[in-house]
């Protein structure tokens, strides 16, 4: 296969490409929290974070950390004029009461009909950890994932079902990855874009599915 | 007169049972009781169940807690973390119960028991292994509007640890930027809160418009020191 992968940072930029004026966002820990980086700065997107804050800003000055001003994944951040603080229980009513627009988060499998499994191995010697992601997932008006398409083994994370514990049921909208942008829709798997050299034929091989 | 500033943490956390339910505040590095945390292992309370966000990390805190064998049982969202090492040991072993709540469903239990509520609804979770009971029974879910919910329980408390930033004699409080996080529903959860605070204030001074816990929900109220940053935040 002779396909040109995205990186990490141009595969924030892709997802960034499809963030727009005015949405409400909430990006989850690990690579979603690039995409920040990419979202145009004259564009008002206001970044929610689940531990109460609406309007986060980037990283501060090295020397201007301020450990009660964290993001989720518990890095120093900053607020935006016009951001909000609030508690856990309003912030989680943000999400869960449908006001986000979007939440992207990262993912072990997405199965055709959107489901998701991102938050535990399944190993039995494993200690779960679950966090926001539940809440995450089924709360956003759209949930997009973020994710390289296969694993190390070279296996599709997209599947027909998920084999690892689920976060949520049909939640996902949206998959982004390192080799094609997909959709979840009633029919299957539409495809919305994919890296140059790659060919449709090949991916729906690549991802052991029908393509439509 | 209503005082309910504490001489000491010692005073604010005195007849604190064996067997307490206690919530504990904070997210990472803000809004952690930590003094208070400490204060309750001085009591020598055994046999704890313990409601916090994550299940201690290092040394200090939650994990001397834990490793001062005072707790039963553990309800958080994330319990582990680079270096949680004490509470990975002791589950490992059989040594603490460990009850997951997906995060957005443990504030709202909280809430829930603050707000009188017997029991609510809620999408987060449905159809996935925290749908379950302890016993691994499947939790009750309803068909409402087209969209599966389960149910849930709220989590009642008979002590909550929470750290804000200024407080008055009559348990008024105010929170620094994201170190609010669990406190004002915690506080309005447990029978008794114990609210640190760096600053104690006159009656009047918190703004009213502004005050985000009444006191209310406050029964005793202690200062302490902060070691602050460049930026104003607590030095972590």
């Amino acid at each position: 296969m002779s396909a040109i992968k995205r990186d990490k940072q141009a595969l924030a930029r892709r997802v960034a490409q499809d963030i727009h004026e005015g949405m409400t966002v909430n990006l989850g820990i690990g690579m979603p929290t690039l995409v920040a980086n990419y979202i145009a700065p004259e564009l008002e997107v206001l970044l929610h974070s689940e531990n109460g804050i609406l309007g986060m800003g980037a990283a501060p000055a090295p020397g201007q950390e301020d450990y009660d001003l964290i993001n989720a994944g518990k890095q120093p951040v900053t607020l935006k004029a016009g951001g909000a603080f609030f508690h856990h229980a309003d912030s989680f009513s943000m999400m869960r009461g449908g006001h986000l627009d979007i939440c992207v988060l990262g993912a072990f499998q997405v199965s055709v009909h959107g489901d998701l499994a991102n938050w535990h191995t399944g190993e039995a010697d494993a200690i779960p950890a679950v966090g926001g992601a539940m809440d995450l997932a089924i709360g956003a008006k759209q949930t997009w994932v973020m994710m390289d398409l296969l694993t190390k083994k070279g296996q599709s994370k997209v599947v027909k079902a998920c084999t690892y514990p689920l976060t949520g049921i049909a939640c996902v909208k949206r998959i982004y990855t390192d080799l094609c942008t997909l959709e979840c829709t009633p029919k299957g798997l539409k495809l919305i874009d994919m890296v140059e050299g790659l060919e449709r034929k090949a991916l729906s091989e690549l991802l052991g599915l029908e393509l439509h | 007169m209503i005082n309910k500033i504490a001489d000491s943490i010692a005073q604010a956390l005195s007849g604190t049972k064996d067997g307490s339910t206690v919530l504990v505040g904070g997210f990472g590095t803000a809004g952690i009781p930590s003094e208070l945390i400490e204060g309750l292992i001085e009591t020598g309370a055994r046999d704890l169940t313990v409601v916090n966000n994550n299940a201690g990390n290092g040394e200090h805190g939650m994990a001397a807690l834990l490793k001062a064998g005072r707790v039963r049982k553990i309800i958080c969202s994330f319990p582990r973390q680079a270096d949680s090492y004490i509470f990975d040991g002791l589950y490992q072993s059989g040594k603490v119960e460990l009850e997951l709540v997906p995060q957005g469903n443990l504030a709202e239990r909280i809430r829930a028991a603050g707000a009188g509520i017997g029991g609510f609804f809620t999408p987060t979770g449905y159809g996935t292994d925290l749908a379950k009971l302890p016993n691994g029974e499947p939790k009750e879910t309803r068909l409402i509007n087209g969209k599966h919910y389960v149910f849930e329980l709220p989590i009642h408390a008979d002590l909550a640890l929470i750290k804000a930033e200024k407080g008055d004699r009559w348990g008024n409080l105010v929170y620094r930027k994201a170190a609010r996080n669990f406190g004002p529903v915690m506080a309005m959860a447990a029978k008794k809160t114990v609210a640190s605070v760096h600053e104690v204030v006159a009656l009047g001074e918190l703004d009213p418009e502004s005050i985000v816990t009444p006191g209310i929900f406050v029964h005793q109220v202690v200062r302490i020191e902060r070691v602050a940053t460049v930026a104003g935040g607590i030095k972590s």
